[in-house]
């Protein structure tokens, strides 16, 4: 038994980490918010391209660094932290994979990999994240994968403006596989990606918050001395420090292809977004007043982070879990 | 870190050493409960059982084997621990001394200490209890008076104990007093191995709100100990460093050791069962999923902690972040149990049991609202008050 990230695993965290805080901090998020200027944004994709994340986890022959969902948590853990306003996960976690298990019919997997394509990922919901300005979508739905460019796009205004959402009709055709076994693993790398995110994000609004109370000063000392501030912070970390290891542990088992992959990923989801959830609502109250503006950066986190616990089914999880633990539905009780 | 990556399964050696304890406990545990190893009786009966262990060399499994151990790994003992719960083997009674006084043996003791003390405790011929807080000091433990004056051949004790866990059932005691006077606090502390059947020393058992005699005060009369018991020297350390001896293990006994995950993997199981019998609706069907989450969490986390004792990254504070989980998690399990049950929840049962003593989780083994400061100040730097 062994669960620590290898050496490898730590650098190239540690380079996607350090690019991000470079080159998106959180000015560029801003950016991305309707009004704004995307062009640093875009500049980070092409950045992440170089440095091989969307291939990351698709084969070498393909392009790839052949790594997989073990070595993807790690990453977009930091793209949470980030709160990158592109389709990063969705391009690297869902799209490329997919496009290299189903041998890629309509050769579109290099550019993917290439960094030329921005893909936005739609499911059951109507609404796709990063639609509006994606290259292509994939459409994960009725058992099949298709990956076409919208015929047309209808914006939605969001809470989290940074995701550039949109309504989208998708043209017919563009069918990359209908094999379900695979539809599914995509459906669930896209909610493993959505969880590990969601630790970065959790993480991130930790942070900001440490830093505020440690230096806001009221009745004479920092208010983060207080134990009413204090044991909140706490409890944040208490539920990011659990929930983490889960996300890496369904990570590994879709990589090993256990037969208990989706149900550790519904755990991984509803755990992320327990501590994400508690990370938001802490944070915000910590800070006081000033958490509670849109001049302050702490609700491009929190946004983001509803944004992702939004696209999680998390009925249909705890369902699922229910399901694995032989607990019967439908009783009223003794 | 390390070259090889995430891998949760069992090695070969490791499953090897699960399928031996899973044997060996299949065939040796108790198929009636024994009664509750908080009341005389059952003490005794408890007594009996870690004698079956230690003479099988079950009862602790991490120690050099000269100590009666299996000179098992972290890994292994993990896997012990949730074989051992996953069997609904009885409570362990000599869980203080081994999971509390040991380390500091180990970490502290001389070589004569480690061999006079560490097989009796393991065979459970003493009985150890942990002589820590006192009226007037609880959380604040700096503030503890009870004193050790210096005699000729030995120590004179005097001052009250007080919380002391089956104290009235135990044989010997460690505890930590103050020998010199005129420092204060964490200072001029000493940490003593004491035998309860010393003149001067008076231990009276008292009731806690899960009914049993699980409590102690022990009082201390100017009862004389000498320097050299049969268990060798009654200091653990220097004169001095009781506070350092003390607090050097206070990071293992709040986490992984007091608590391993197999205990809430197990209880999550049984409420799986309860509710399986119970059919409830979508509500606690919730609750119940969420219980087996939170002992899931527990486990991964564990791992990963165990990972990095292994790879030389001791918990430190993190430590803390153990406690505050199994604390409210074994709460949870229970509440959620005591829901299932409905009118049923009223009559004594492991359940309601098990239910009322997790209500002391917050508590013992330094309060949750310590625990949370440990959290915020160490591990997120935060200032102290």
């Amino acid at each position: 038994m062994h669960f620590a990230l290898t050496g490898d695993q730590l650098a190239m965290r540690d380079a996607v980490r350090d690019l991000l805080a470079a080159r998106c901090p959180s000015a560029v998020v801003r950016a991305a918010w309707p009004g704004g200027d995307r062009s640093a944004a875009d500049a980070v994709w092409t950045e992440l391209a170089v440095l091989g994340l969307f291939g990351a986890a698709v084969p070498r022959r393909d392009g790839g660094l052949g790594l997989d969902e073990t070595d993807l948590v790690p990453l977009l853990e930091e793209v949470g932290y980030a709160a990158v306003p592109l389709p990063v996960a969705e391009t690297a976690a869902v799209a490329a994979p997919l496009l290299a298990q189903a041998a890629d019919p309509h050769g579109q997997l290099r550019g993917i990999v290439a960094g030329t394509s921005q893909v936005a990922v739609q499911t059951a919901a109507d609404l796709v994240p990063y639609g509006h300005r994606a290259d292509l979508v994939l459409s994960l739905r009725d058992g099949a994968a298709r990956l076409v460019a919208p015929a047309a796009r209808d914006a939605v205004a969001t809470v989290d403006g940074s995701r550039s959402a949109s309504l989208v009709v998708l043209p017919d055709g563009g069918l990359v596989t209908d094999d379900p076994r695979l539809v599914r693993l995509a459906l669930a790398r896209a909610d493993l990606a959505n969880a590990a995110q969601l630790i970065g994000l959790g993480r991130r609004m930790l942070d900001l918050t440490v830093g505020y109370v440690r230096e806001r000063r009221q009745f004479g000392v920092p208010v983060g001395s207080f134990q009413a501030v204090k044991h909140p912070l706490a409890d944040t970390l208490l539920r990011l420090e659990f929930a983490a290891p889960a996300v890496l542990a369904a990570g590994s088992a879709l990589a090993s292809g256990d037969a208990t992959a989706e149900r550790d990923v519904s755990a991984a989801v509803l755990l992320s977004i327990e501590a994400a959830r508690l990370a938001a609502r802490t944070a915000i109250q910590c800070h006081g007043a000033i958490g509670y503006t849109v001049e302050y950066d702490l609700h491009l986190y929190a946004k983001r982070s509803w944004a992702l616990a939004a696209c999680c089914d998390t009925d249909a999880h705890l369902a699922r879990l229910a399901d694995s633990l032989e607990l019967k539905g439908g009783g009223h009780g003794r | 870190m390390t070259a090889t990556g995430v891998d949760l399964r069992d090695s070969p050696s490791q499953a090897q050493f699960r399928a031996l304890a899973r044997d060996w406990l299949r065939a040796n545990v108790p198929p009636v409960p024994l009664s509750s190893g908080d009341t005389r009786a059952g003490f005794a009966q408890h007594v009996e059982w870690e004698r079956r262990l230690f003479d099988a060399r079950w009862a602790a499994v991490s120690w050099p084997t000269r100590f009666g151990g299996r000179d098992a790994s972290l890994w292994e003992w993990l896997i012990f621990e949730e074989e051992y719960y996953a069997a609904a083997a009885p409570q362990r009674v000599t869980q203080n001394g081994i999971f509390l006084l040991a380390p500091a043996l180990f970490e502290f003791g001389t070589d004569d200490q480690r061999e006079r003390v560490l097989p009796r405790m393991a065979a459970a011929h003493d009985l150890w209890c942990q002589g820590w807080s006192e009226p007037g000091a609880g959380s604040d433990l700096a503030a503890i008076s009870s004193r050790a004056r210096r005699v000729p051949g030995g120590w004179r004790l005097s001052g009250q104990k007080t919380w002391t866990t089956r104290g009235a059932f135990c044989t010997h005691l460690f505890g930590l007093f103050r020998t010199d006077p005129d420092a204060e606090r964490h200072r001029g502390l000493t940490y003593f191995l004491i035998p309860l059947d010393r003149q001067g020393i008076t231990v009276r058992g008292f009731g806690r709100l899960d009914g049993d005699e699980g409590f102690a005060e022990v009082f201390f009369d100017d009862a004389f100990v000498p320097d050299e018991t049969e268990l060798g020297s009654c200091v653990l350390g220097a004169v001095g460093q009781g506070w350092q001896v003390a607090m050097a293990t206070t990071g293992s006994e709040r986490g992984l050791t007091l608590r391993s995950p197999g205990r809430y993997l197990a209880a999550a199981q049984r409420l799986i069962e309860l509710a399986r019998e119970r059919d409830p609706g979508p509500r606690l069907r919730e609750r119940v999923v969420r219980g087996w989450l939170g002992a899931r969490a527990y486990q991964l986390f564990t791992m990963a902690q165990v990972s990095d004792i292994v790879e030389g990254r001791p918990p430190g504070a993190r430590s803390s972040l153990n406690k505050l989980h199994w604390s409210q998690l074994d709460i949870e399990l229970h509440e959620t149990a005591m829901e299932l049950l409905g009118p049923q929840a009223e009559q004594d049962s492991q359940w309601s049991r098990g239910y009322l003593f997790a209500l002391s989780g917050p508590i013992y083994a330094g309060t949750n609202e310590i625990q949370r400061n440990i959290v915020a100040e160490r591990l997120l730097g935060l200032p102290r008050a």
